[in-house]
């Protein structure tokens, strides 16, 4: 008990002194998470936009497979990123295994099923009735679809913080193809799974306590968005 | 100089059946225009069809200005409105819901300010520019609409069951409303109703629709 206690009281004072090698995983994390999701939103976004509003041959496999890779397994995703980067893979000559960037590719892969299945979702729950009367005010089909994409704002930014939580929390997928190499690409939980197979319980507890404010902070966000759609009238 | 629509032998059939056959008229002079008929008689597909929501199977709908006929293209189109019966609320302000109209035809701030404004006077909801659209009561909605739709100028307003959802105080008031739009005489103002009496406070021509023709006209 003692030692837990003596845990939490390091790990605090590392959080209050803004230890340095704290600092630069949170950064790290962030900037790997970030740039992720960013490009999962850039693509992730229109293509739920235009499943949702559209009607084309494949839509249907392309909603069926989002949806279905919304739960893919990240130690999966990892493999599967780490046999197409590795050195005898396709696209191993670009050497990007075990660098940021390869994190980056197997957060998108991760991130991208979610803010597109949300985001179609947000997007055919919007009455129908708003893209016509937008119509009936002279909105172009471009304006119309902009319409319809502002209504469903909380919605499609719902999922983007959902795709936030998932790649913030995951460890399985940049762990392979991270390799956790200290200072290069060692983020938040790839530590705290390695400190706590050393018994350095300090600085795992200090970024398990960061990573649950991240986790709240993003709660609360995604709160007030799931609070702030649901006030629209049926 | 005012803008004409002439509907020629229009028809329009769905899974259901038969809607619409041989539907003909002109609305060539500024004025009210009542449709009745009961319900499932064709009035609303009629206005859809000639508010260019819905292309019909057969038949026609023109527009013309100065005895020339007109391009149906988008500034035609930015003409004329169709008011729904549903109006569809977007979820933001009273001023920004009836400002959208002007905001996608890209006019500057001051001058939507200033029409928004009025039309927003006009069906007495100026004090509420700034509350949540989505806030606002039944009869307050069914205005809003009309004032999203005013601001735009329209030549020709349609306008499908106005009153049907809304108490008795709102239609008096929604009433009040288009016939100080009908005194005004620039507009071209068509309307669905399957209130007769409704009808004959407001009418300049009673239309009556009926199993998707329009058999009847009176002044």
């Amino acid at each position: 008990m003692n030692s837990i206690i003596e845990g939490f009281l390091k790990a605090f004072s590392l959080i209050l002194t803004l230890d340095r090698e704290l600092v630069g995983i949170i950064i790290l994390s962030l900037q790997v998470s970030g740039t992720a999701l960013l490009i999962a939103s850039l693509i992730g976004i229109p293509a739920g936009t235009i499943t949702g509003l559209m009607k084309f041959p494949g839509r249907g496999f392309i909603i069926m497979l989002s949806n279905t890779f919304m739960g893919l397994p990240p130690v999966v995703v990892g493999l599967f990123v780490y046999l197409i980067l590795s050195r005898s893979g396709p696209l191993g000559f670009m050497g990007l295994l075990y660098t940021p960037s390869a994190m980056i590719v197997a957060q998108i892969i991760l991130a991208l099923p979610i803010v597109t299945s949300l985001c179609h979702s947000a997007i055919v729950n919007i009455d129908p009735i708003m893209g016509q009367a937008a119509a009936t005010l002279g909105a172009t089909p471009y304006q119309k679809a902009l319409a319809i994409v502002r209504e469903a704002r909380h919605g499609i930014f719902s999922g983007i913080i959902a795709g936030l939580g998932r790649v913030m929390a995951e460890v399985g997928a940049i762990l392979i193809v991270g390799g956790n190499i200290a200072g290069y690409t060692r983020v938040m939980t790839t530590t705290i799974a390695l400190e706590t197979d050393k018994g350095n319980f300090e600085l795992a507890l200090a970024l398990g306590i960061i990573l649950l404010i991240i986790s709240l902070l993003i709660n609360m966000v995604l709160y007030v968005f799931q609070k702030k759609g649901a006030q629209r009238r049926p | 100089m005012s803008l004409e629509l002439v509907a020629s032998d229009i028809a329009k059939k769905y899974d259901s059946g038969q809607v619409l056959q041989e539907c003909s008229f002109s609305f060539r002079e500024c004025g009210l225009y009542v449709l009745m008929g009961p319900n499932g008689s064709g009035k609303s597909t009629f206005l859809r069809i000639s508010a260019l929501l819905e292309e019909p199977d057969r038949g026609d709908v023109r527009f013309y200005r100065n005895g020339s006929q007109v391009e149906k293209d988008i500034s035609i189109r930015r003409r004329i409105t169709l008011l729904l019966p549903k109006i569809g609320v977007f979820n933001a302000t009273v001023f920004w819901n009836a400002a959208y109209g002007l905001k996608i035809r890209g006019l500057q701030r001051d001058e939507i300010q200033e029409r928004v404004g009025k039309a927003l006077d006009f069906v007495g909801l100026g004090s509420k520019k700034y509350q949540k659209a989505l806030t606002l009561s039944s009869g307050e909605t069914q205005r809003l609409g009309i004032a999203r739709a005013l601001a735009i100028e329209p030549e020709i307003f349609f306008l499908d069951e106005p009153t049907a959802s809304i108490d008795h105080k709102n239609t008096a008031i929604v009433e009040d409303i288009l016939l100080k739009l009908k005194k005004a005489k620039k507009t071209i103002i068509i309307m669905t109703t399957h209130d007769m009496a409704q009808a004959e406070r407001l009418a300049d021509t009673m239309l009556i629709m009926q199993n998707g023709k329009l058999v009847t006209q009176s002044a």
